[in-house]
């Protein structure tokens, strides 16, 4: 956010020639960047609270995910006329605790954006960097094949790929982390091809370095930044898609805690029990916009360029 | 310009026929005989069997299918629906004119709001009305629109009773479809109250897929007057002492404009990705709804037609955007 241009971009051109002395003053560099974004320090607070309820899920949440209270069908939040204790957060149509569901969904929420970033991730910047090192038809064909899928709408994509592989958390999975791996693979390729004409891979290549050394070793490490921002923005694209397919019952399925499934089984009493329908869209918006947050502190300290000013 | 027009419809073609072959094998992927699909749990002779596999062509082989079927979209023949047994061209552009119709509304709001909210933080940097716009704008960029919808239901619907909660118009009024468009035929038929009917029904579906792109219009349109702002040029329209509202105007949003207008021409995607949300939530009568019907009742056929004429669309309107882009700036020309 504030202006420290003209200043980051020494340590990283020098990363490649003087590698130990630079690496731990890089992150250094990173935080005292990221530091000065409140927002992005508010958003990783809040993510990497997320990832503690999700990690305790089992020790916080006061009942099971699944158990049914029957005498306590569509019971109000405590602090609402009607509502007890017992059931802070209320209780959804068929008496099962809206906190607990809640809590337990946020392993879903994070368990699908870590999947979904690795798999993506990994096999977007393996074809990126085919594609940045070997030019010609091989790369031609890698990046056709990735405008045809980026022609298709992403959530559209996904959900025909869903209709093939047939509704569950795992397929949403898979078909969301195709449809966001184009991205990786034109940030690869466009950093490589930059990186590629610079002098240390020249003078690692004439020392000898082979192929995969230049790509995994030499290049690489050089083009991560705009890598990692997209991982934390493909993060949260991965948890609104994933809700958004359990939404529309092309996710995960009933009686599975995920924020998704639970909206989608509340619609039917929008009009009678607010909290069924508030309490999980507000887990996925926080969820989101915490990490929304924090990809863009990412994107301000790792890459002057991107900057939003 | 010519060599650049060639260039990029050459990259048009080859993405056409890929899109192509990925809704033709979608059908041929998918578990199990497209044909005993279509049967559904009946099942059938072996001779009918043979007979609609003839008729459909699966009886031929792969390419010479696939060769049928591109000869097929280019004539305006996208097969027939398992469900409805009507050509999927013809449902697909009876449904059209109403994601049309939402869509532009969607593109309106967002812009009119969009633009305005990003100049004003853009000119008040750092300032309380930057930080609450864009926070606002983060917020709506992270929005659930699916959540978003039904929080509006609630509110409006519900609480307050001032919209419907679904349809295009209320079944009182009747007339012909003319042009598909509800605002223009309600008007045409003269019934009274009949257009304020229909706009009533419009108002939460255009706000829920508005949503998003409103959001990232006032985040591009921000961050390209920034840029501008900091231009020698706009530094001496300043000190020539000209009103600052027609130096942030015209000067600066001129130049500005430019990549706020690809960023709109590139959320026809976006749009049309939330239609499939948002039509669902309010049983808008769209094409985004009819895929999701499709997909649920395994109406394959349709889904596949969906898929390319979606697709093609996209495609096509990216086309223009580039086209146009590069006839206003030259730049793009070389590359």
């Amino acid at each position: 956010m504030s202006s420290v241009d003209g200043y980051s971009a020494d340590s990283a051109d020098g990363a490649g020639n003087v590698a130990s002395v630079a690496r731990p003053g890089r992150f250094r560099e990173f935080w005292s960047y990221f530091r000065e974004n409140r927002g992005a320090v508010a958003g990783l607070a809040v993510f990497l609270l997320f990832v503690l309820v999700a990690m305790f899920a089992d020790v916080l949440a006061p009942h099971s995910p699944t158990e049914q209270f029957r005498a306590n069908l569509l019971q109000p939040p405590a602090w609402q006329s009607g509502g007890t204790s017992e059931f802070l957060l209320g209780t959804d149509a068929v008496g099962r605790d809206m906190l607990s569901r809640l809590i337990h969904g946020s392993r879903y929420s994070f368990f699908i954006g870590v999947i979904v970033v690795v798999i993506a991730a990994t096999s977007g910047i393996l074809l990126g960097l085919i594609a940045g090192f070997s030019r010609g038809w091989v790369d031609t064909l890698i990046m056709r094949l990735m405008d045809i899928l980026l022609a298709f709408p992403s959530l559209l994509l996904a959900l025909v790929m869903v209709a093939i592989l047939g509704p569950s958390l795992i397929n949403a999975m898979i078909a969301i982390a195709i449809v966001l791996q184009p991205h990786y693979v034109r940030l690869t390729r466009a950093a490589v091809l930059g990186e590629r004409a610079k002098e240390y891979v020249t003078s690692a290549q004439v020392v000898g370095a082979g192929p995969l050394r230049l790509m995994f070793v030499t290049v690489l490490p050089n083009c991560l930044a705009p890598l990692i921002v997209q991982a934390a923005l493909s993060f949260s694209t991965a948890i609104l898609d994933a809700a958004a397919l359990g939404f529309l019952g092309l996710g995960a399925q009933p009686p599975t805690p995920e924020w998704g499934t639970m909206l989608a089984d509340s619609r039917e009493f929008v009009l009678r029990a607010w909290w069924v329908v508030t309490f999980p869209g507000l887990a996925i918006l926080v969820n989101v916009l915490a990490i929304n947050l924090m990809g863009d502190g990412l994107r301000d300290a790792l890459d002057p360029k991107l900057k939003r000013s | 310009m010519i060599a650049f027009l060639l260039r990029r419809f050459g990259t048009f073609i080859p993405t056409f026929i890929g899109v192509s072959i990925v809704s033709f094998l979608f059908i041929r992927l998918l578990p199990g005989d497209p044909i005993m699909l279509m049967a559904g749990e009946r099942g059938m002779s072996d001779e009918r069997y043979a007979q609609l596999a003839a008729q459909f062509g699966y009886d031929q082989p792969l390419w010479s299918q696939y060769f049928d079927y591109v000869v097929g979209i280019v004539q305006g023949d996208l097969g027939t629906s398992f469900k409805t047994k009507r050509p999927v061209w013809d449902e697909f552009f009876a449904l059209f004119p109403a994601t049309l119709e939402l869509s532009l509304c969607a593109i309106v709001f967002s812009v009119a709001i969009g633009i305005p909210a990003g100049i004003v933080a853009a000119v008040n940097r750092g300032k309380w009305p930057d930080q609450a716009l864009m926070s606002t704008a983060l917020v709506g960029y992270s929005m659930p629109i699916f959540w978003w919808a039904l929080l509006l239901i609630i509110l409006f619907s519900g609480m307050l009773g001032w919209t419907p909660v679904s349809g295009r118009i209320d079944l009182l009024y009747y007339f012909p479809n003319g042009t598909g468009f509800m605002l223009i035929d309600s008007l045409q038929s003269g019934q009274a109250g009949a257009f304020g009917s229909a706009v009533r029904h419009l108002i939460l579906p255009t706000i829920v897929l508005g949503t998003i792109p409103l959001a990232v219009i006032a985040r591009q349109t921000r961050s390209a007057m920034l840029e501008v702002l900091s231009e020698d040029y706009v530094r001496t329209a300043r000190a020539k002492g000209l009103h600052p509202f027609r130096v942030n105007g015209l000067h600066a949003l001129r130049n500005a404009m430019i990549p706020v207008i690809t960023v709109i021409g590139l959320s026809v995607g976006t749009l049309l990705a939330g239609a499939i949300l948002t039509e669902t939530i309010f049983s808008w009568p769209g094409i985004g709804k009819w895929m999701v019907e499709s997909i649920q009742s395994r109406d394959y056929t349709s889904v596949q037609g969906g898929l390319m004429m979606i697709a093609l669309i996209v495609m096509i309107v990216n086309l223009v955007v580039d086209v146009l882009y590069g006839v206003i700036n030259p730049k793009i020309r070389k590359r």
